[in-house]
């Protein structure tokens, strides 16, 4: 079990046929991902990578099944690009591209919301079930079967959290980066709902950064739905205010968004928190044995 | 991006917010014929700088009698205004917008912004105008008036009338507030903007709205579609190296301490800036050189840290996923040897070719310190700089 994609999900890439589209679809394959097909309007008809080029999403979903697609165009035609996949009904879209114009995102969601599709993104690595299913830009080797779930706003900081975890033979269920942008297209919240009830799951690891209130809403919500063993680590504790600090979404606005007050909603909330991106291992662990003494107990 | 007071009212007025009329002065010898221009004998002056609180920093004055405009306009232009924003630099005052008094009867705040939790544009209101919204939120969340926006059909009129009613408008400036927040929606969606504000939006004694202060933030994400906004932005305003940096599309942003960074992504990238700080350091700056970082971009990004005068040590944090880290080290390799090296380097390749990037880097003969782990390296360079101080 795991949690979005698995063995069996089928996957499209939109802007197949480009650079960005063509090296990863070549590294999705190798890792044993199912890729099905590709669209580059225009190129309809061709062959790529030995696997059928279309030129529209509605084509490729009728003729191959995808039910999940991940975009590699550019950020001017990104919202065209997502509409497109939830308009021919796809499952899941994974939106890799980074610098989409924040109004595009939010007519994008309310369209979205109104179809069912998921989207994970933009400005994200992808979302990957280690051993079956890589849809995005992360280096496939790091990763390793097993049972923590982790959910994370950033790229590298995502695979400092994997590596750490694979170090200490705990391995992922599912990792999923919901992106750095102010308007993502999935939460944490959906995210940690879905390890909750997912079987594979016996922890979560969440990393979070200044900005915003995703993390302060998801402390919210573990309190209330979350029963399994959580560790966070927020980046940016030295984070000026005012700042854009790279990922759009990543800026302390009015004194709001710090790390400081996401640290302390989550502990609140009963995560096992670290203030070091070198132990996020060990607080997963932590939080693993936390629950352990609490059960044992009973 | 951020835009200047002048240019934001230019905007604004466009789409049918009323604004006073103002003369831009950029040199001591236009005053005369901007005041003559504006008429009067009292003008109010204001410093044309990227901060908020320029009121108390200096950067508005009110003047009576031509002798003490100009000697004001002298004054103010060249000037660095040192705000609660800015930092001990300041921002350069390179224009000054000149008008005249308006007669207040009452101020309010206006303003539209991304909620993040909501998905939606917000429109907010407040009788309380002149001050910060968020100090005022703070302290009476209830004397904030908010109207969502829905993306599919824009602001509605009811939700201007909700809002004008609770201001307390009457009349003429009651009919004027829709048109007013209507324009302020249409130019959030027109201009791709993150922020606007008008703050005062000031009620004359006459009875009419006047809008006489104008923030307004453009969306990055949004300039390949905004040519105009684009080509009023003001280098000037920005912090040299951060306006380099920019050139070669790596994220750079200086910061107080003396330790300089360099990390591919911008989470892991603040999260070294907190390790820096956890093994008792100050980090100097904030740099991602991308995802995908390139040997071009880390000799860049590598340069840019070094010419930074604070900097006596410089940690790399490099996770090679799709980019190699021996490709990684050459360019550092390249960097170093290029503009000469005179403080301690530590850096840490993990990932693709991190044992090989390391061998690169130890053979370079070059004062380089390769680390393993992520704390291990933080450590090494705080140790190196206290070394270098003893």
């Amino acid at each position: 079990m795991s949690v979005l994609v698995n063995r069996e999900t089928r996957v499209i890439c939109q802007g197949f046929t480009g650079k960005q589209g063509t090296f990863h679809t070549e590294q999705a394959l190798a890792y044993g991902t199912r890729m099905v097909g590709g669209v580059t309007p225009g190129k309809g008809g061709q062959t790529h990578l030995g696997l059928p080029v279309f030129d529209t999403v509605r084509e490729a979903v009728m003729t191959t099944g995808a039910d999940a697609s991940v975009i590699y165009v550019p950020a001017p035609f990104c919202k065209d690009a997502i509409l497109e996949a939830a308009a021919a009904g796809i499952r899941l879209i994974v939106c890799i591209t980074e610098g989409i114009p924040t109004l595009d995102m939010i007519e994008v969601v309310e369209v979205l919301r109104a179809t069912g599709a998921r989207m994970i993104g933009p400005n994200c690595p992808g979302i990957i079930t280690p051993g079956e299913c890589k849809i995005g830009i992360m280096p496939g080797a790091i990763h390793m079967p097993g049972s923590v779930g982790i959910v994370s706003r950033s790229g590298t900081l995502t695979y400092e959290a994997v590596r750490q975890t694979t170090d200490l033979a705990l391995g992922q269920s599912t990792c999923i980066g919901i992106g750095g942008d102010p308007i993502p297209g999935t939460s944490f919240i959906d995210c940690l709902a879905l390890f909750e009830d997912d079987p594979a799951t016996d922890a979560i690891l969440l990393v979070g950064e200044i900005g915003g209130a995703a993390e302060e809403e998801a402390a919210e919500y573990i309190r209330a739905h979350v029963s399994k063993p959580i560790a966070a680590y927020i980046a940016g504790v030295t984070a000026p205010a005012g700042r854009r600090m790279g990922h759009a979404g990543a800026i302390i606005s009015g004194g709001a968004g710090t790390a400081a007050g996401k640290y302390a909603a989550l502990e609140a909330a009963g995560v096992v928190t670290t203030r070091s991106p070198a132990t996020m291992g060990d607080a997963i662990r932590e939080a693993l044995n936390r629950r352990e003494r609490v059960s044992g107990g009973r | 991006m951020n835009l200047h007071e002048y240019q934001a009212r230019t905007l604004l007025a466009r789409y049918g917010v009323p604004v006073p009329p103002f003369r831009l002065v950029s040199a001591a010898g236009e005053a005369e014929a901007a005041l003559s221009a504006l008429g009067g004998e009292r003008w109010a002056i204001k410093a044309q700088a990227h901060t908020g609180g320029r009121g108390k920093a200096g950067g508005v004055r009110l003047v009576e009698g031509r002798d003490a405009a100009r000697a004001a306009i002298g004054d103010m232009l060249g000037m660095r205004l040192v705000t609660a924003q800015t930092g001990p630099a300041g921002r350069p005052v390179n224009d000054l917008l000149v008008e005249v008094p308006t007669d207040i009867a009452a101020e309010f705040y206006l303003g539209l912004v991304v909620d993040r939790s909501r998905q939606r544009m917000v429109l907010m209101a407040s009788r309380e105008g002149g001050v910060d919204i968020e100090t005022v939120a703070a302290r009476s969340p209830e004397a904030v008036l908010t109207a969502v926006i829905d993306p599919l059909v824009g602001l509605q009129p009811y939700q201007c009338r909700e809002l004008a009613f609770g201001l307390g408008l009457e009349g003429r400036a009651f009919r004027q507030f829709e048109t007013v927040a209507r324009g302020l929606a249409r130019a959030f969606r027109e201009l791709d903007l993150s922020l606007v504000e008008i703050n005062p939006l000031v009620l004359t004694r006459s009875g009419e709205l006047l809008c006489i202060d104008a923030k307004m933030n453009v969306d990055d994400n949004a300039l390949f579609r905004q040519a105009e906004l684009l080509a009023m932005r003001d280098p000037r305003q920005e912090e040299p190296r951060e306006l380099r940096a920019r050139e070669f599309d790596l994220n750079y942003i200086a910061l107080e301490g003396d330790i300089g960074c360099m990390v591919n992504g911008a989470g892991l990238a603040m999260a070294t800036m907190d390790l820096i700080k956890l093994a008792g350091g100050q980090p100097a700056n904030f740099l991602d050189v991308g995802g995908t970082a390139t040997r071009e971009r880390v000799t860049e990004a590598f340069k840019i840290i070094l010419e930074d005068a604070q900097v006596r040590g410089v940690l790399v944090n490099i996770f090679g996923g799709i980019v190699r880290c021996d490709i990684i080290a050459e360019g550092i390799i390249g960097a170093v040897a290029d503009v000469g090296i005179k403080v301690p380097v530590v850096v840490r390749l993990e990932g693709t070719n991190a044992e090989r990037g390391r061998e690169l880097l130890e053979s370079s003969g070059l004062k380089i310190a390769a680390a393993r782990g992520l704390a291990e390296a933080a450590e090494r360079v705080v140790a190196a700089l206290r070394e270098g101080a003893a």
